[in-house]
């Protein structure tokens, strides 16, 4: 459905242009447009004109700097380690996630009795919202009261301090940012691989190949496109839907080295725009993001032309 | 040069490693789903228990989660966060389905100058999240438009939808054309054409976006912290955060129960329009 390849974003070519009317079909796009234009590109644009001054939002002050905003930030050893953090925890949660959910969805697809009741339990937990995540995982590894370490406790004797320890912190946030993310992923995966030309899968089975062959030959190459789109799409979530998450189950903490080992970059923008109120260092971050996002994007439509099989 | 191809196994030999197959996919889906539900079984039990047990390691389920919600829905305002996103959530919803209909009306049924642009600027915008663009978006929103605080200012921004569009475009352009060119010659204008003929045909399409679009919008956190500093017109996902902090003792059979009611809404959505969901996302194939 949105997976790229299939629908090209070239609406001159495919058209049943039927009704006629001049201003009718802009007046149709007209709530849309506005919407847009003063939601989303006029913001857009005033980001990049705020990253080039030193202004607060509270005292209402602006002051021209030019790159100085830049040049701080891509200097400064907090703002490495924070961006450092979230290329480690993008690599992580993308290919763990998309890997678990590839092969939850292989299995639920699987002509098994009871099939459809697995593939509903495996995505409705899309339902859970990024803060209920938190929530329940701030409980269940609190240090003192959590099950896990009441459980850890009295059958190991250990009881880890999860949200205290950096490396355990920034590693439970990637495993409850897998988890979030595994329904969402297998939703796709499955209404591609309910899609695959079966009779081809069979042929390979008949001919000699193992259940692990018929997948890796076969039906991996054949989900790539799909994958290539779960990449991009899973990049952005774990880009920007970390924030709920992390707010609510670290909030960027524990302190180490520089900086907060679970702050990421949408965590030290939030920080810096409406805690600190650095407004002008706030939007030469979001002025990054944006062209992440847009460097992502790019890789996305270079690459997914090149390196996919989309079939014939 | 004759390679001998491996002796295809016999039916039989098929039949047996597909029944140790299908053993092994059950035994690893139930562990799976065991997993991943793990936490959710856990908050459910939880919530459920009086406050004397609930910092136990006991799983058993008590009678205590009409009691737990209670102290909660009216004292830490759960009951009006459910309210405000409630009403959000459908606002948004309803926004976005009609304006990428609209929308999507426009770019297939109708020929016009810079159509292209029109599209590419619809499309573009998934390139903006509303996390990048936050610092200007509370200026523009609190300082020029005066929004904080109102429901106006979580609902209004969101209301164009390039998913939507590009979806229904999609759909649209598989219906075939003959159907409005007989309306056309009918007297049927695009609007009436949309009510009564498009519309009935894209069920399965509006409810597979609604289902994503409800959930969009239910789950907004970053947006609704920064603009909404007072209490009265706050989100639940942001309400949860607040249940949590409240008074530094957190309860957390409340805090569980508040989750799990949190969670009840995008459920019952889900569930409602499952099938509109599934039959949604396998659209373009024709199946």
């Amino acid at each position: 459905m949105l997976s790229p390849g299939r629908a090209r974003p070239t609406p001159d070519a495919a058209e049943n242009a039927v009704f006629r009317g001049r201003a009718l079909p802009w007046l149709f796009l007209l709530p849309s447009l506005l919407i847009l234009a003063v939601f989303i590109y006029l913001p857009a644009l005033q980001t990049l004109r705020l990253a080039a001054y030193r202004a607060n939002v509270i005292l209402g002050t602006e002051q021209f700097v030019g790159l100085a905003n830049f040049a701080d930030l891509l200097s400064s050893p907090a703002y490495q380690q924070v961006a450092l953090q979230t290329l480690v925890f993008t690599v992580l949660t993308v290919t763990f996630g998309l890997l678990l959910s590839l092969g939850l969805a292989w299995l639920a697809s699987r002509p098994v009795r009871g099939a459809g009741a697995y593939r509903l339990l495996l995505i409705y937990p899309y339902a859970l919202s990024p803060a209920i995540a938190g929530t329940l995982w701030l409980f269940l590894f609190n240090p003192e009261i959590g099950l896990i370490n009441q459980l850890l406790g009295e059958l190991f004797g250990v009881r880890p301090r999860w949200l205290d320890t950096p490396s355990l912190a920034f590693g439970l946030v990637t495993l409850a940012a897998i988890w979030k993310g595994l329904a969402y992923n297998i939703v796709f995966y499955l209404a591609s691989i309910q899609n695959l030309p079966g009779d081809v899968m069979e042929a390979a089975e008949i001919d000699g190949a193992t259940p692990a062959q018929v997948f890796w030959r076969v039906a991996f190459p054949l989900l790539s496109p799909i994958t290539f789109f779960l990449v991009f799409t899973n990049i952005i979530a774990a880009l920007f839907d970390s924030f709920a998450l992390t707010d609510i189950l670290t909030r960027g903490g524990p302190y180490t080295g520089h900086a907060g080992a679970t702050t990421f970059l949408v965590y030290q923008l939030y920080q810096d725009g409406f805690v600190n109120f650095k407004t002008g260092v706030a939007a030469a971050q979001a002025a990054l993001m944006l062209a992440l996002v847009a460097f992502v994007t790019w890789m996305q439509f270079r690459l997914g032309e090149r390196r996919v099989h989309y079939g014939s | 040069m004759a390679v001998k191809p491996a002796a295809p196994p016999t039916r039989a030999a098929l039949r047996s490693r597909r029944a140790r197959g299908v053993w092994l996919t059950h035994a690893a889906l139930i562990l799976a789903i065991l997993i991943i539900s793990a936490p959710l079984i856990f908050a459910v039990i939880k919530s459920t228990q009086t406050s004397s047990i609930v910092l136990s390691p006991s799983l058993l389920p008590g009678g205590a989660f009409f009691q737990n919600l209670s102290g909660v829905w009216e004292d830490a305002h759960l009951g009006r966060y459910m309210r405000n996103s409630l009403v959000v959530a459908v606002c948004v919803t309803a926004g976005k389905t009609t304006l990428a209909l609209l929308a999507a009306l426009a770019f297939v049924y109708f020929r016009f100058p810079l159509k292209g642009a029109a599209f590419t600027l619809v499309l573009l915008s998934l390139m903006l999240p509303t996390e990048v663009l936050i610092i200007a978006l509370f200026d523009l929103v609190s300082r020029d438009l005066n929004w904080a605080n109102t429901y106006a200012a979580i609902i209004v921004p969101f209301l164009a939808s390039a998913t939507g569009t590009f979806l229904f475009r999609q759909h649209f352009l598989s219906i075939p054309t003959s159907l409005a060119d007989a309306a056309r010659i009918d007297g049927c204008g695009p609007l009436r054409y949309l009510t009564h003929i498009l519309i009935p045909m894209s069920t399965n399409t509006i409810g597979a976006l609604a289902v994503i679009q409800f959930v969009y919008a239910w789950d907004q956190y970053i947006w609704p912290l920064v603009i909404m500093q007072q209490d009265d017109k706050q989100v639940v996902q942001v309400g949860l955060r607040k249940l949590i902090e409240v008074g530094g003792q957190t309860d957390w059979g409340a805090v569980m129960a508040g989750a799990v009611i949190t969670a009840l809404p995008p459920l019952i959505v889900f569930t409602a329009l499952q099938k509109q969901f599934s039959r949604g996302f396998a659209l373009t194939e024709d199946k």
